[in-house]
């Protein structure tokens, strides 16, 4: 990292070297929307295809703990916006509390995931040769975090689909490529946003980020911000599919 | 020579290998590029060789199989792709526009060393006994039946892609923040603006590609189903997204090459080029709508006969820029005083060449004549045409005409002329047979064909020998010129251009003034520093009034 608000060599201001950093950031973002966009286009035509299998493949997410994965990152993107806001305003000390805190709510996000992919994996969701939509309706004893309650709904819904999807449990099966394919992929992002917040947190104890020279907050919270608006894409796309009724 | 300049500014390896001079950073590709081009090649040559009899005794059916594979991954990914952006580009483009350097540029080093990463996978492999799917990695053979080694070099085109993506964007935020004072955008070389169409297609289809080839990826090694009909999934969604980015690659092929004939022809006719502004628009158009075709290389997949319509039209559609440029450079030649120096032998062979990969291409946009020619020698040569007739004709004239900014020093005349004569006799001996032999009947990439086929495999795989030679020339005389040629000066043509405005080579921070532009691009008129025999601009408007 490099001495507060220095000037680069080839550049001529201070502005231009910020509106530079920013565009970049901001180009960057948009080939981020193809990539996410590519697998979400595969999501959309198998959804489109095999429907009640990815709602019952939805159905056996969990909403309580993505919805709260949600929240947590709604808060997150709210602490990085205030983040951004001490460092332009020059309130050094906040500028690092802010940082922690979206942190902290990151690694939140994360502890929920693992939770999440390993009730998955437990459940013999993960897709594979052991992949078996089934698993759990036909083994109750192996899934103790099921209650009784929910196993009847599940075990409903799922010869509701079977009817309908004789496949079904293939077609499940796309449906947890998908779940795996764009939640590991935005888990990957979040790893290396907290990365890059790490590495803010350092220079904002270092006191380096003023109200003439923050750029590194601000590119660095655009891609906070990117990140967690494709969590919102994926909350609905993921969790809610057939949860109307 | 000035005393110091880019090249001898610090000394050593490191110097090299950590350099953030975008001009190092372009040698550094052209070696790179260099070495992929020549692998290509030998792949190219095998192939032409087994095709020299019908039953192909060179080599065993798989053999063949892995040949033209790695043949087309070599040329694309790791020779067309990056060869004229992330070379000459990375080169001209902070020159031409009168800045230090690119916008970014340690994410530029980035992208050479990803590259290298990228193609080390993909070398991998190539010495593990290569792969047989293909370039376009078709689902699901490449997921599930083939057993050669796709996954890494589907890692490594993976890999790479974001060197790609990473040149794209440091070119796009270069142009919009990093312009010297009074170079307005309409004042820009249509180099720059060309490589500013490919920038936009580079930032918006790789990523496409980076995340279809890692669901293949991940389906070859973990067991996802997208593409894969035994679980349900699709193999033509796998075409549709790979189609997505790959016929825009074809335009991050050619736009460059087409921004370079467009310095070449101004430059050697010492004439204005004819219709700036619809050049530059017309570099913009293409890469807009060069992202509505893609579905023309699907026309027999079973897709509606509406939606192949739709994708026919356009087909046709994305002709119109191309074909605007091609007579803009035409008419720039009108009446200008034309000089046929090595560069611009290069860029009249593009013309032709490019003129029928392009016709041929409309053929192929046509359903009726699509379903007769697909998948034939008629597509090879098609496209042949276009990359190697076009993108590689622009680029080597590309190279020849900033040999002297690059280096410092001319390469010898007379044998590049030659050179480039023989280039395109081998090339045409190549590739014209196969146009033949795509339309009476010759599918590609089988090992062998019926005897009476005989006669244009062997005239192919001979020009193949002569095209051969007309590569390692150039790779020869101007190795040795960049030590030993003549001394050339900062602008030997003369061109118009901002990079012939500082010494040959350029000292490491290009120049020692900023720039200050007042004239626009090509305007030989105005610019009594460059000591042409021209007559002024006021004298031409009097011509015209008198007329």
């Amino acid at each position: 990292m490099h001495r507060t608000g220095a000037l680069y060599g080839q550049f001529k201001t201070l502005e231009q070297q910020k509106d530079t950093a920013s565009l970049g950031m901001w180009i960057f973002l948009v080939t981020e929307v193809m990539f996410f966009g590519g697998i979400m286009l595969a999501y959309t035509v198998n959804r489109h295809t095999y429907f009640p299998a990815f709602a019952m493949g939805s159905n056996t997410l969990s909403i309580q703990l993505g919805g709260f994965n949600t929240v947590v990152l709604l808060a997150s993107s709210f602490t990085m916006a205030m983040a951004v806001w001490s460092a332009q305003t020059g309130k050094k000390q906040l500028i690092s509390i802010f940082l922690t805190l979206t942190i902290l709510l990151g690694f939140v996000f994360f502890g929920v995931k693992y939770i999440e992919y390993s009730q998955k994996f437990h459940h013999h969701l993960v897709p594979g040769r052991n992949f078996d939509i089934t698993f759990c309706v036909n083994n109750p004893d192996k899934c103790e975090d099921i209650s009784a309650k929910e196993m009847d709904v599940e075990r409903e819904e799922i010869a509701k689909a079977l009817a309908a999807d004789p496949n079904l449990n293939a077609h499940a099966q796309l449906y947890y490529s998908a779940y795996f394919g764009m939640t590991g992929l935005h888990a990957l992002h979040m790893v290396i946003g907290a990365g890059l917040l790490m590495w803010l947190l350092r220079g904002s104890l270092a006191g380096r980020f003023t109200p003439e020279w923050n750029t590194p907050v601000d590119i660095v919270g655009l891609y906070w911000h990117f990140v967690d608006i494709v969590w919102i894409y994926l909350f609905p796309l993921l969790y809610l599919i057939d949860r109307y009724k | 020579m000035p005393e110091k300049h880019y090249l001898n500014a610090t000394y050593g390896i490191r110097s090299w290998l950590l350099t953030t001079d975008h001009k190092r950073i372009a040698l550094l590709y052209l070696a790179s590029v260099t070495f992929f081009f020549f692998i290509g090649g030998f792949f190219a040559m095998m192939i032409r060789l087994h095709l020299l009899s019908p039953n192909g005794y060179l080599l065993s059916a798989d053999t063949y199989n892995r040949m033209f594979t790695m043949h087309g991954v070599a040329m694309i990914f790791f020779f067309l792709i990056p060869s004229i952006p992330a070379v000459l580009g990375n080169f001209l483009i902070p020159l031409m526009i009168g800045a230090k350097d690119l916008a970014f540029p340690k994410i530029n080093l980035l992208s050479w060393y990803i590259y290298v990463v990228g193609g080390a996978f993909t070398l991998y492999s190539m010495v593990t006994g290569g792969l047989d799917t293909g370039w376009t990695f078709y689902t699901p053979l490449s997921t599930v039946y083939s057993n050669s080694a796709v996954a890494p070099a589907v890692i490594g085109v993976f890999i790479t892609g974001f060197s790609s993506i990473l040149t794209g964007l440091n070119f796009l935020v270069t142009v919009h923040t990093m312009r010297a004072p009074g170079m307005t955008w309409f004042r820009l070389p249509l180099f720059v603006w060309a490589h500013y169409a490919t920038s936009v297609v580079m930032i918006l289809g790789t990523p496409v590609i980076a995340i279809t080839l890692a669901l293949a990826g991940m389906e070859r090694i973990f067991g996802l189903g997208f593409f894969n009909p035994a679980m349900g999934g699709d193999p033509i969604l796998f075409q549709h997204l790979f189609w997505f980015y790959s016929h825009p690659a074809v335009y991050i092929m050619i736009l460059p090459a087409m921004g370079v004939i467009s310095e070449l022809i101004p430059t050697f006719a010492r004439k204005k080029l004819f219709g700036y502004h619809f050049v530059a628009a017309a570099s913009l158009a293409i890469a807009v709508i060069g992202f509505l075709v893609w579905t023309h290389h699907m026309f027999l997949t079973g897709q509606s006969t509406y939606s192949a319509l739709a994708f026919s039209f356009l087909t046709f559609l994305v002709a119109i820029p191309s074909a605007v440029k091609t007579f803009n450079w035409t008419a720039t030649l009108f009446g200008g005083s034309i000089s046929f120096d090595t560069p611009m032998l290069y860029a009249f062979g593009f013309l032709g060449l490019f003129l029928i990969g392009g016709l041929t291409g409309l053929f192929l946009g046509c359903l009726g004549i699509d379903m007769h020619v697909h998948d034939t020698y008629f597509v090879v040569a098609h496209f042949h045409y276009i990359m190697v007739g076009g993108a590689v004709m622009g680029y080597l004239g590309g190279l020849h005409f900033w040999w002297p900014k690059i280096t410092g020093r001319m390469y010898p005349e007379w044998l590049a002329r030659i050179a480039a004569f023989i280039l395109f006799v081998g090339f045409n001996l190549t590739f014209f047979p196969q146009f033949v032999l795509g339309y009476l009947g010759m599918p590609r990439r089988y090992h062998v064909y019926p005897p009476e086929f005989q006669v244009y495999n062997v005239m192919s795989t001979a020009g193949a020998s002569i095209l051969a030679i007309g590569y390692l020339l150039p790779m020869i005389y101007l190795t040795w010129a960049a030590f030993y040629g003549k001394v050339a000066g900062d602008n030997p043509w003369p061109a118009t251009g901002l990079e012939w405005k500082t010494p040959s080579p350029p000292p490491t921070e290009n120049f020692e003034v900023t720039p200050v532009v007042t004239w626009d691009a090509y305007d030989f008129h105005n610019r009594p520093d460059l000591g042409l025999d021209v007559p002024g601009h006021s004298a031409v408007v009097q011509t015209h009034g008198n007329g």
